[in-house]
């Protein structure tokens, strides 16, 4: 396994989120991590992804502690889409998917040939290589995440984490990005998203960790995994599970209290 | 975006940037000229030339090698100084308002300044002085604002609160001190270039020859990081280690800026903003910042001299009034 987590003990200043916890992201798999509000699924991600040191424990990137390699290198082979960036002022679509190029260029080396390729594929395959000249400021919610989506493509790493990517956009651009990360990862990369919507979990993801309380309850194939007792018992809902009419992936329909179809 | 290869080696150039930053030497060097050559005593353009080299009449050495061009030559590595300064600090913190002028650290020198004034200190002691004031009051700042990380809204918030704080102390000083004292620390704290020699210019400059590698070095990964502190991290850059890069090397430009001139305001506020509207630029823009703070600081300056003439204006009143009317400007169109 490229990338793993073993005995994490993850914190913010004083509150403990997890411990002693193990996390494995099987190599060419889309994972996608799901649970309730702060069952500690972002902050799993974030610990992953380098972005928060833990407590205790290691995450380990290729056989070695992800900490003790070059944080350059490590960006060359690990991707992260954060939850929310910033956009710069007056910046191009062209030129912040450029800035996915960063762990690659040096002071002397600003812009080779391989930055350009890399930032007009990155560009074709999210559908924005028409906006290149566009202020970033001027797009849609939609368009926008693409163009994110777009600037950590182009910093070509076989794995790449995504910090709840569909969050804010409509229903529409939601499908559209979720297709687009199953695109990516028919590639051949190793996809890790965490996702709210655990339908969309099911349909797209082909390893799923579901957490609650800072421990995994479950992992697997969906299909296998996603019962109406799994979630009643991570989210405290009833449920019944239905066969999704278009992946035949399960599909959660909660139980009704006051709408109840009439019985026949 | 125009690339220049070179075997193994590449650079990224804006043309625009390019034309901007040529348009701004070609200013400066103009209006040099016009400082260095007019005034009380006019010395045409071609004496100064001989001047510079040594082969002058006695009267136009005197005049430009000793008078003029320390002052305007101060004027431009100063400017530069407080327009890195501003480009440093306004990137770090992701917010135009994030200048020293505003976080403080104008404050915190030029009551370091006053202090050495008003106890009867040397010119050195007063560099000094405002020197320690200003990486004090910025270990101040960041002490107060400090909160697992500091956040741009509450690092202008509380140096605008102790910027308010030392001003305050300043008064109080200077109504403690003789009046001698007190009439030149009241030149002292407007910020100007009146009377500055040799021993003002040199300083400032081999502080800028120093630490413009650093600006160098650290301007690529603060343009990342402006987009957050996750999308920087994720490209691989050293986050923390990059910060207090930054952090130290604004504080010194700023604190030896001040050192030579006294706390000229705005400069460092206005001269990154105008630069990077004037380039496009979406991020910071070192070199057009500096180029456009020695701009923006002699063309003061000899407005400062020659617009109420023989009235004399310190430097920092003329900027303060542009800077604040540039302010007003910025704050009305960001409204919309």
């Amino acid at each position: 396994m490229r990338l793993y987590g073993s005995g994490l003990t993850l914190s913010y200043d004083q509150r403990v989120v997890a411990t002693g916890l193990d996390v494995t992201i099987p190599d060419g798999s889309f994972t996608v991590i799901i649970g309730p509000n702060a069952c500690g699924k972002s902050t799993t991600l974030r610990a992953l992804a380098r972005m928060l040191k833990p407590r205790a424990g290691a995450v380990h990137l290729d056989g070695s502690v992800i900490t003790s390699l070059p944080s350059k290198e490590v960006a060359r082979r690990l991707g992260l889409l954060p939850q929310s960036s910033i956009v710069p002022d007056g910046i191009t679509v062209a030129d912040l998917v450029s800035r996915g190029r960063y762990p690659h260029q040096r002071l002397m080396r600003q812009w080779s040939k391989q930055d350009e390729v890399a930032v007009a594929t990155a560009m074709e395959s999210t559908g924005v290589t028409d906006l290149a000249d566009r202020c970033v400021d001027e797009l849609s919610g939609g368009q926008r995440q693409r163009v994110w989506l777009a600037m950590a493509l182009a910093q070509e790493t076989p794995i790449l984490l995504l910090d709840e990517p569909t969050t804010f956009l409509d229903i529409a651009h939601q499908i559209e990005v979720l297709d687009l990360c199953a695109d990516l990862h028919e590639q051949g990369r190793t996809l890790v998203a965490v996702l709210h919507d655990l339908n969309q979990a099911c349909r797209y993801a082909t390893h799923l960790i579901v957490m609650r309380d800072g421990r995994i309850v479950a992992e697997g194939d969906p299909t296998e995994i996603v019962t109406a007792e799994l979630v009643q018992e991570v989210f405290d809902l009833r449920c019944e599970i239905v066969e999704d009419p278009q992946s035949g992936t399960p599909m959660i329909v909660p139980e009704a209290r006051r709408r109840t179809r009439a019985p026949a | 975006m125009t690339v220049l290869r070179l075997g193994p080696w590449s650079v990224r150039l804006s043309p625009r940037g390019i034309a901007v930053a040529a348009a701004m030497i070609v200013v400066g060097v103009a209006v040099s000229l016009v400082a260095l050559s007019t005034g009380e005593f006019t010395v045409p353009i071609p004496d100064i030339v001989t001047s510079v080299f040594g082969q002058g009449t006695p009267a136009a050495e005197l005049i430009v090698g000793r008078l003029r061009a320390p002052r305007v030559v101060t004027g431009l590595v100063v400017g530069a100084a407080f327009g890195l300064s501003g480009a440093i600090l306004q990137s770090l913190t992701r917010n135009p308002l994030g200048s020293p002028d505003f976080l403080g650290f104008t404050a915190g020198a030029s009551t370091g300044g006053i202090l050495a004034v008003v106890s009867g200190g040397s010119a050195w002691q007063i560099a000094g002085g405002s020197l320690l004031g200003c990486v004090a009051s910025a270990l101040l700042v960041y002490g107060l604002a400090f909160r697992g990380g500091v956040q741009s809204y509450r690092l202008v918030l509380v140096g605008i609160g102790v910027g308010a704080v030392l001003v305050s102390v300043d008064w109080y000083l200077l109504t403690r001190a003789n009046i001698n004292d007190a009439a030149s620390a009241g030149t002292w704290i407007t910020g100007s270039l009146s009377g500055r020699g040799w021993d003002h210019a040199i300083p400032v400059a081999c502080a800028l020859l120093l630490l413009l590698p650093v600006c160098a070095l650290i301007s690529r990964p603060l343009r990342m990081m402006e987009m957050g502190d996750d999308a920087a991290r994720a490209a691989g850059i050293g986050v923390e280690k990059v910060r207090a890069a930054a952090v130290v090397t604004g504080v010194l430009l700023c604190g030896v800026a001040t050192a030579a001139a006294g706390p000229v305001i705005f400069v460092a506020m206005a001269a990154p903003q105008l630069a990077r509207r004037l380039s496009r630029s979406p991020g910071v823009t070192m070199i057009a910042s500096a180029l456009m703070g020695a701009v923006l600081l002699v063309t003061a300056d000899l407005a400062a001299q020659r617009l109420f003439a023989p009235v004399q204006l310190p430097v920092g009143i003329m900027t303060a009034a542009i800077g604040g009317t540039y302010l007003v400007f910025m704050l009305r169109k960001e409204r919309r």
